[in-house]
């Protein structure tokens, strides 16, 4: 059940909780301040037309990120 | 009290060690379970026909077959309306303006002033603010409201988000793409705008790269230089559509340069600088567009009234000397312009047309008017009546073949920022050094691009 993959893998209209965040120094503080803290759900929504950026619904903000720095959150999916 | 805490933090900082980030994370994990508690009690959501309705507009404007047309054609559009929305305001303006010269030289004979103090204060000084008000008021009046509308929208994220790709390979934010839109405006407003970069590397290669993109008060002189050299050769059905094209083209050259040093910044002296990427897509909002007009065309309006007070009058006052002093009989400008003459044929220019651009260095949209004075030797800025008397004088009586006119261009759309851009820089970043980094790359660039082309034309025998 709670497998773990990264944020970048997951297809769009899928969730996942937010297992930890793996990122360093500047982008790990936007990130912890954007809310994606341990236990966090978050839905996949979009890819941009190039197919990065990816956008994400994250406590009902929609951010889009990075696939390298969405590939550093770590996520189990959630059904 | 700030002596005894330095070493009492290097103390927890030792004990905590390698555990600080689970300090940051805990402290940030408990203010947002505290956050969403607070807000599980009081905040109350509205049905989810809102999201969804803003999720559809999403998925037509962000679309892989939709995306990238709508937002040419949205970019396509807002440069039409001001380009076309600005003629009429402007002549007008112009002929305002200039009846007003006149009554003010009435009254300068009236009153029996000597010639000098008339030229000085109404050829120099007032005629130069004319021109700037007349040129540069108009479009930015209708560029920044139709901007700003899009920006309420919320339109403009949706244009990074789709643009992002290109941007991170050029080791750029995907808001630069918005920076430069601005930059079509103002530099100096492509230069405020890039605090909306968050991360200090990306927003310095936008803020050393804005120049690339040619302003209001350069899109002018880029227009008559085509429509004369490159529009005028074929029929006159064909000439607008020639002439846009060859603008778009100058337009996607300055983009490409843009891309191309960004890269080469990323991976040179901003590298190691820290870096960061997140872009929020906001709710769409339908504009407040009364309150946007009004804003934002108060806001332009009293810009550029300001920049012609402060900075393009003076320098119409220092022109008019500089045409009108003489030394041995020759005007300090054509001296000056004689100085400069072999270094400039050497990049497709003459002396004329570099010392233009020095002299412009206050403000873009004076370098024209700056070269039409000093070709012909009237001492005062002049409008030319048409395009054809500015051809004649260009072709005829100055020389220019169309290698001329291409590192004209050239050379326009890559030189040092205006005054009113590289003050605004230094005024952002805080910093000398970014400042001159800021004039030397763009000028660098324009130097080995025109020296490259003017000698590969001369060498293939094209001109």
């Amino acid at each position: 059940m709670s497998a773990t993959t990264t944020l970048n893998r997951l297809s769009n209209g899928s969730f996942a909780l937010v297992k930890e965040v793996m990122a360093e120094g500047l982008t790990r503080r936007r990130l912890l301040d954007l809310g994606l803290v341990p236990g966090t759900k978050v839905e996949v929504i979009r890819r941009s037309p190039a197919g990065d950026p990816i956008a994400f619904n994250i406590r009902g903000a929609v951010i889009a990120l990075r696939r390298d720095v969405a590939g550093q959150v770590l996520v189990s999916p959630w059904k | 009290m700030q002596k005894s805490l330095a070493p009492l933090l290097e103390d927890a900082q030792e004990i905590v060690g390698l555990r600080q980030n689970q300090l940051q994370d805990n402290i940030v994990a408990s203010i947002y379970s505290t956050a969403e508690q607070i807000a599980g009690e009081v905040v109350s959501h509205t049905s989810p026909k809102r999201r969804d309705l803003d999720r559809q507009i999403d998925n037509i404007l962000t679309s892989p077959i939709w995306g990238f047309p709508i937002m040419f054609g949205v970019l396509a559009v807002v440069f039409w309306v001001t380009i076309v929305g600005a003629n009429i305001p402007s002549s007008l303006l112009a002929t305002e303006l200039f009846w007003i010269e006149a009554r003010l030289t009435d009254l300068f004979m009236a009153l029996n002033a000597p010639g000098w103090l008339h030229g000085f204060l109404v050829l120099g000084v007032y005629r130069s603010l004319a021109w700037v008000v007349s040129v540069m008021l108009p479009p930015m009046a209708i560029f920044f409201p139709l901007f700003t509308l899009l920006e309420d929208l919320g339109y403009l994220p949706r244009v990074a988000f789709n643009l992002d790709r290109f941007f991170k390979k050029a080791g750029a934010h995907g808001k630069q793409a918005l920076t430069m839109s601005m930059g079509f405006g103002c530099n100096a407003a492509g230069i405020i705008a890039c605090r909306i970069i968050e991360s200090p590397r990306e927003r310095l290669i936008a803020t050393l790269t804005n120049n690339f993109v040619p302003c209001n008060g350069r899109f002018p002189t880029l227009i008559a230089l085509v429509s004369i050299f490159i529009a005028g050769s074929v029929s006159l059905s064909l000439s607008s559509i020639v002439a846009t094209l060859a603008v778009a083209g100058l337009v996607v050259f300055g983009i490409a340069v843009t891309l191309a040093i960004s890269w080469l910044l990323s991976i040179t002296i901003l590298r190691g600088e820290p870096s960061s990427f997140t872009l929020e897509l906001p709710p769409y909002r339908r504009p407040l567009v009364g309150q946007v007009l009004v804003r934002s065309v108060l806001d332009r309006t009293i810009f550029v009234l300001r920049r012609a007070v402060i900075i393009a009058a003076p320098a119409g006052g220092l022109i008019w000397i500089l045409a009108n002093a003489t030394v041995d009989g020759a005007s300090l400008l054509s001296t000056l312009a004689g100085w400069l003459d072999t270094p400039a044929r050497f990049m497709g220019l003459d002396g004329f047309i570099l010392l233009a651009f020095i002299l412009g260095l206050p403000a873009n949209e004076i370098v024209l008017p700056i070269l039409i004075m000093s070709y012909v030797c009237g001492g005062a800025m002049t409008e030319l009546a048409s395009l054809a008397d500015l051809r004649h004088l260009l072709v005829e009586q100055h020389g220019w073949t169309w290698l001329t006119a291409l590192c004209t261009m050239i050379f326009s759309l890559c030189h040092w920022p205006c005054g009113t851009t590289l003050f605004t820089i230094q005024r952002e970043q805080r910093s000398r050094r970014w400042t001159l980094l800021a004039a030397l790359i763009p000028t660098a660039v324009g130097v080995v691009v025109c020296i490259f082309i003017n000698n590969l034309v001369r060498l293939l025998d094209l001109v």
